[in-house]
């Protein structure tokens, strides 16, 4: 067991590396001098010539890499073109309400998903089953902006139960965004948990504990249920970093203060020190979430450790 | 015995995928609506009743009537005929996307299956590395490299469709490699390029056609949310993402703004998604 958390953590090493150098490069695949544009357009020869000496763009880039890297591990992630702040402390401001949004647009979105997939399982064929999957192939058809939009209109401006938008730390203010985030994520859990379930329900010893005359609801919730759930553990993983996604757009329409209404904001200022730390944030966010879920997964599942 | 009767009693591959297709009542639906979609792109100047560009200050954001079925917009722009012209943009940008991602990702798959090794291990490592960035987080990141734009938003989301084809089909090749008829035609002395593209190539064209189909609709999804933020069409071009960034200071004021470009982006990758649910279920041999 050990054995393979160590081995799987040492195979997220390379593609930490090489997120690490694109993340580096990126400054350095934009068109033009970074220290022009660091300077701006209207800067002449000589601030530009000291700017590019202070951000060490004289060295060769291996040096440069290295020092940039050094400074990272320190919280140094260099300062925001626009406000002069140090972007660490830009970031940190808008971290939390990133996630707050995600981890509750996660929470209901697997409940609910997890439930009506299982549903659809237990009355496959009937209107419960047809219900659900119409359900979720339209939310995974709705734009989440345009989702947003809507619930704003309904509930915000037509009928006034909620806030419009912005976050000020209450929870009404929260419904909305994290309604509209995990609605394309509870649509593909509910699938995913339907086929899952289904595979499970064609197993032997399913069809061995009906033999024996095990009560049909305890065949369902006992064997089937907690077998389906172990691919679906996976699935989680993968649509939190899709969900982290999602957050910029869904950020974006609600006017949440977030890191991902940020990153917008940064393209549009072409705020380069910040895109390039939200970048490596978001990358490293989805790096580690997929290395956390193949351990639980190693750990509900143990055919995977004698691979 | 009469040569007819042999003809249709003959059962080919693409016949029972046909057969069983049209037993799925929603997917044969919805093929029909992507067909009628298509249609009203390529026929947009004769279906859209009005010019999508006419600016008319007098019909600020008129409600649905009959002269505008959807409305108008802020500048009196005929909201309808925007959203025919829009679905130009939507359909190519979403099937162009996917096709160059299909095609590139295919390749290196095929290569990565059935070469194996170094070559192997750089294809898969630089996917899992494209895997890394939330799609369209690597959407985002193209875009503030290339700058905002139509075809900058198709290089995206080429790039983030290409790691997933390149995983189906290497998984593929490497079942296929291993069967009796590809073992045939090697010790026959076929070419590797013969072994890779005629005889490889056709076993993994059903999952990647699956995937192909459901791909669109994320695509379409995608290039819209990019032009909602500003990032791909730029106004005054008709596209759906862009015409709802329009629409989000009047809520409230003029919902149909909001209601009708957002169903048409909604529609259309939902029919796209029954349709692959369909394509899915015909071309699974597991499925009788």
């Amino acid at each position: 067991m050990i054995k393979y958390f160590l081995k799987r953590l040492i195979s997220i090493l390379p593609v930490l590396f090489v997120v690490s150098i694109l993340a580096f490069a990126f400054v350095h695949l934009l068109p033009g001098d970074p220290a022009r544009m660091m300077a701006g357009t209207d800067a002449d020869e000589a601030t530009v010539e000291m700017l590019r000496k202070e951000m060490g763009m004289d060295r060769p880039l291996p040096i440069q890499y290295l020092t940039y890297m050094k400074n990272m591990a320190t919280g140094d992630l260099g300062k925001s073109l626009r406000t002069k702040l140090p972007v660490y402390d830009e970031i940190m401001l808008r971290y939390w309400p990133t996630m707050y949004l995600a981890i509750t647009g996660m929470a209901w979105s697997v409940v609910i998903g997890v439930l009506f997939g299982a549903a659809a399982a237990v009355y496959n064929g009937r209107w419960q089953d047809y219900t659900a999957m119409l359900l979720s192939v339209s939310g995974i058809s709705v734009p989440q902006f345009w989702l947003g939009l809507l619930a704003i209109q309904l509930f915000a401006v037509h009928l006034g139960w909620l806030p419009v938008a912005g976050y000020t730390g209450k929870f009404s203010e929260l419904i909305l965004p994290s309604f509209t985030l995990g609605a394309t994520v509870a649509a593909v859990m509910a699938r995913f948990t339907l086929s899952a379930f289904l595979e499970v329900l064609d197993e032997e010893y399913i069809s061995t504990a009906r033999a024996k005359g095990v009560a049909e609801f305890l065949v369902m919730w006992k064997h089937a249920f907690r077998n389906a759930l172990i691919p679906v553990v996976t699935m989680v993983g993968l649509q939190f970093g899709f969900l982290l996604g999602g957050s910029v757009v869904v950020e974006t329409v609600f006017a949440w203060p977030g890191i991902g209404r940020y990153m917008i904001e940064a393209v549009g200022v072409r705020d380069y020190p910040v895109l390039q730390a939200l970048l490596l944030l978001y990358s490293f966010h989805f790096v580690f979430i997929n290395l956390l879920v193949d351990m639980v997964y190693a750990l509900i599942n143990p055919e995977i450790r004698y691979e | 015995m009469n040569k007819k009767i042999a003809i249709t009693q003959k059962k080919t591959p693409f016949s029972i995928f046909l057969h069983k297709f049209k037993q799925r009542k929603t997917a044969m639906i919805a093929g029909i609506f992507i067909v009628l979609l298509v249609l009203i792109a390529v026929f947009a100047p004769l279906v859209a009743p009005h010019d999508p560009f006419k600016v008319d200050y007098g019909s600020s954001m008129m409600p649905p009537s009959f002269e505008h079925p959807a409305g108008t917009d802020l500048y009196g722009r005929d909201i309808l005929s925007r959203i025919i012209y829009g679905s130009r943009i939507s359909l190519a940008v979403g099937f162009t996307s996917v096709f160059v991602g299909a095609l590139a990702g295919v390749t290196l798959g095929i290569i990565s299956g059935f070469f194996g090794g170094f070559l192997d291990g750089l294809i898969m490592r630089t996917s899992d590395v494209l895997f890394a960035f939330p799609g369209i987080l690597l959407a985002i990141a193209i875009v503030a490299i290339l700058g905002p734009g139509l075809v900058n938003v198709v290089v995206a989301v080429s790039l983030f469709s290409m790691p997933t084809f390149a995983r189906i089909v290497r998984g593929s090749t490497l079942a296929l490699k291993e069967s009796l008829y590809v073992r045939a035609a090697t010790s026959l002395g076929a070419s590797k390029k013969r072994l890779m593209f005629v005889h490889i190539l056709p076993g993994t064209l059903s999952s990647v056609i699956i995937y192909f189909t459901m791909r669109i609709g994320t695509s379409i999804i995608t290039a819209a949310s990019l032009s909602f933020l500003g990032l791909g069409a730029q106004p005054p071009t008709p596209e759906w993402g862009a015409m709802l960034a329009e629409s989000r200071d009047y809520i409230g004021v003029a919902d149909h703004m909001t209601i009708f470009p957002g169903a048409a982006i909604f529609l259309t990758v939902l029919f796209f998604n029954l349709f692959g649910d369909g394509l899915r279920a015909a071309l699974d041999p597991k499925t009788k």
